[in-house]
């Protein structure tokens, strides 16, 4: 079983964190993740930079810019991460967008996941069909879990279909926007979050985009299994730097 | 061998729709309704009168007399040119904001990168009475003045683009960000033919009038619909598109695209996509496009804004890898003295882009009695900046 299915049947609310590989400096990746478990995060998606992240906001769009400026890419992450199990324990994904991974080659890129030990791979521009086409295989046959995003806008139909799909969490976009774009959540997504609670859906979910607080955390958990922060936690780094994880964390469970 | 787009959105390997989910609802209202609406009698009605007298078409197909003489060929030019806005820009937006009415939609946003697309767009903005915002690189909104100054007139928001190489590209980014954000009201209106299926191929329908005009004024002029080549610029390759598109399928035509090659293909500094580019997705599609070895999109260059796009339109892709097109690079200075050539032989001064197809003619020989149509895309205006700078005049 992987360590993403074994985490989501904890009976609790999972706090999972985002940050961008490579930023604030080139070699901080190990250290960050190393701190975000022992502070007692649950989950960790680690961002692979890309020139064009047209789903992010300015926030990450800016620590995107500065890892690639600080030399950051696919093989010297996978080089980080080598021997991050001998540390780490909590489940693993790495985020980012598709080409980097297509022109690594997605079988290689998959294998190397499995032998450093990530869990899955959340790549948003990777659209659903062609994911069941062409890389569901090549994503199972090295243990990852694939996970896809639905918004507000998402019909019924559509997200019973990812539903079917999936096969870990669904990752629930908070609001029409893009990351890190607005404060707190109003009735629109409180209408949202419930509206999908009733579909009772076979894969657990988790919120993501908007949560940047402990407020948010909880409002955005009331229904759904966890919660991801990314925007919040790039900003805490821009201002805090890497050696005061802890108070971040702190900050959203109290 | 097809070269039109399949029922799956592709071009051979090329094209699809790579997009966040967030896009998803929007691309796919539009992918199953763009060739309905298209067909509709009332939409077709309303397109054709606006291209007729609002844009001033069809654009003469003009026999270029002393040019022809110079290279002993029979050149002939399609005069996009003489189009309002001064470009093949204005077929597009039209079309699209008349298919964004019928979508239900009241805010348009646009992205811009020499402003040419931007005031095609700000313009039928202007005429539907309908709410635009144009995103434009922060660099090119400082050497782009005169056309941010027309967007603005015309009622339009430009909003710089400040993330990345602050140009084209991260203007794209930030209106698909923009149409993320505001999935309900808006319809964003793609100025090439790339973007995420049906994009590209609705963007060379509206163009495709270019070619449907050809045939019949060729048919005038030299009795016979097809030329012996058409020739187009290329950058994303909407104009090109259009040009090439109801000659795909006739055997007989040969098909050329121009591509920028800035300070030459192999000095770092070009924009020559099919000799440069790798497979890769850009902007939610699958085609060549320049990047680094670890898929990372660099930045281009060209001396004319409207080519320095580092990705190229799924279906020119296409063509490319099925040899169906032949692929020129021609350089700034090729370029610059072509639009010289053409001004003081025809007396038309052409856009900077459009110089770039005339520039084979200087090393791609034709034969005497060879048809040749250049589509000359747009008019030089908006480039006197750049040629003052160039020739010292």
């Amino acid at each position: 079983m992987n360590r993403i299915h074994q985490k989501l049947q904890e009976d609790k609310k999972i706090l999972s964190i985002y940050f961008t590989a490579g930023y604030p400096s080139l070699n901080d990746t190990v250290k960050i993740i190393q701190d975000l478990e022992k502070n007692g995060v649950d989950m960790i998606e680690i961002g692979l930079p890309f020139s064009d992240p047209l789903a992010d906001g300015p926030t990450i769009q800016a620590s995107s810019t500065q890892a690639l400026k600080n030399g950051m890419t696919t093989s010297l992450l996978f080089q980080q991460l080598k021997d991050i199990r001998e540390s780490v324990s909590i489940p693993l994904i790495l985020m980012g967008y598709f080409n980097p991974v297509l022109q690594y080659g997605v079988e290689e890129f998959c294998k190397k996941c499995q032998e450093i030990g990530i869990d899955g791979l959340i790549l948003p521009d990777l659209p659903l069909d062609v994911y069941q086409e062409d890389y569901e295989t090549i994503f199972k046959k090295y243990g990852l879990v694939n996970v896809f995003l639905i918004t507000p806008q998402t019909s019924d139909a559509r997200i019973r279909q990812i539903d079917a799909a999936s096969d870990g969490f669904i990752y629930m976009v908070s609001s029409a926007s893009v990351t890190g774009s607005q404060d707190g959540f109003g009735n629109n997504q409180e209408t949202y979050f419930e509206r999908i609670a009733d579909m009772k859906l076979k894969n657990p979910q988790v919120v993501g985009f908007g949560i940047n607080n402990s407020e948010t955390f909880l409002q955005a958990t009331k229904q759904a299994k966890g919660a991801i922060i990314g925007s919040a936690f790039i900003k805490f780094l821009t201002q805090h730097g890497v050696d005061k994880i802890g108070d971040f964390v702190k900050g959203i469970r109290k | 061998m097809n070269y039109n787009v399949d029922e799956k959105g592709y071009y051979g390997e090329f094209g699809g729709a790579f997009i966040p989910e967030m896009l998803y609802p929007n691309v796919e209202n539009l992918r199953q309704q763009y060739l309905k609406i298209m067909a509709e009698p009332s939409f077709k009605k309303e397109f054709d009168q606006l291209l007729k007298d609002y844009v001033g078409r069809p654009s003469p197909l003009y026999f270029a007399k002393r040019l022809s003489e110079k290279y002993n060929t029979k050149v002939y030019l399609k005069r996009e040119d003489l189009n309002h806005t001064g470009a093949h820009k204005v077929n597009n937006t039209i079309g699209q904001i008349l298919m964004a009415k019928r979508l239900g939609k009241s805010r348009i946003i646009a992205e811009t990168g020499a402003g040419q697309h931007g005031v095609a767009t700000a313009t039928v903005c202007a005429l539907m009475g309908m709410e635009c915002i144009v995103y434009m690189g922060e660099i090119d909104i400082a050497r782009q003045a005169p056309n941010v100054a027309r967007m603005k007139m015309l009622g339009a928001k430009v909003r710089p683009a400040k993330s990345g190489s602050r140009t084209l590209k991260d203007a794209t980014n930030e209106a698909i960000r923009d149409w993320i954000n505001n999935p309900v009201d808006t319809h964003y209106i793609i100025g090439s033919a790339i973007g995420p299926h049906p994009y590209p191929d609705m963007v060379t329908r509206f163009q495709s009038i270019i070619s449907e005009e050809i045939k019949w004024q060729l048919k005038e002029k030299e009795g016979r619909e097809n030329p012996d080549y058409v020739v187009a610029c290329i950058g994303g390759g909407s104009n090109a598109a259009g040009t090439f598109y109801h000659f795909l399928h006739e055997k007989e035509v040969g098909i050329i695209a121009v591509e920028a090659a800035g300070l030459g293909v192999d000095s770092g500094e070009s924009a020559a996509t099919s000799v440069l580019g790798k497979m890769g997705i850009i902007h939610g599609c699958k085609t060549l496009l320049m990047q680094t070895t670890d898929g990372q999109i660099t930045e281009p260059y060209s001396i004319s804004a409207g080519l320095d796009y580092p990705g190229v339109g799924p279906m020119h892709a296409h063509l490319y890898k099925t040899g169906r097109a032949e692929f020129i690079a021609v350089t700034d200075d090729e370029a610059m003295q072509a639009g010289m050539v053409l001004s003081k032989l025809e007396g038309i001064i052409p856009a900077i882009e459009s110089s770039h197809a005339f520039a084979i003619l200087e090393t791609r020989k034709f034969q005497p009695e060879d048809v040749v149509v250049f589509n000359l895309s747009g008019r030089g205006d908006k480039d006197l900046d750049t040629y003052i700078k160039y020739f010292k005049l």
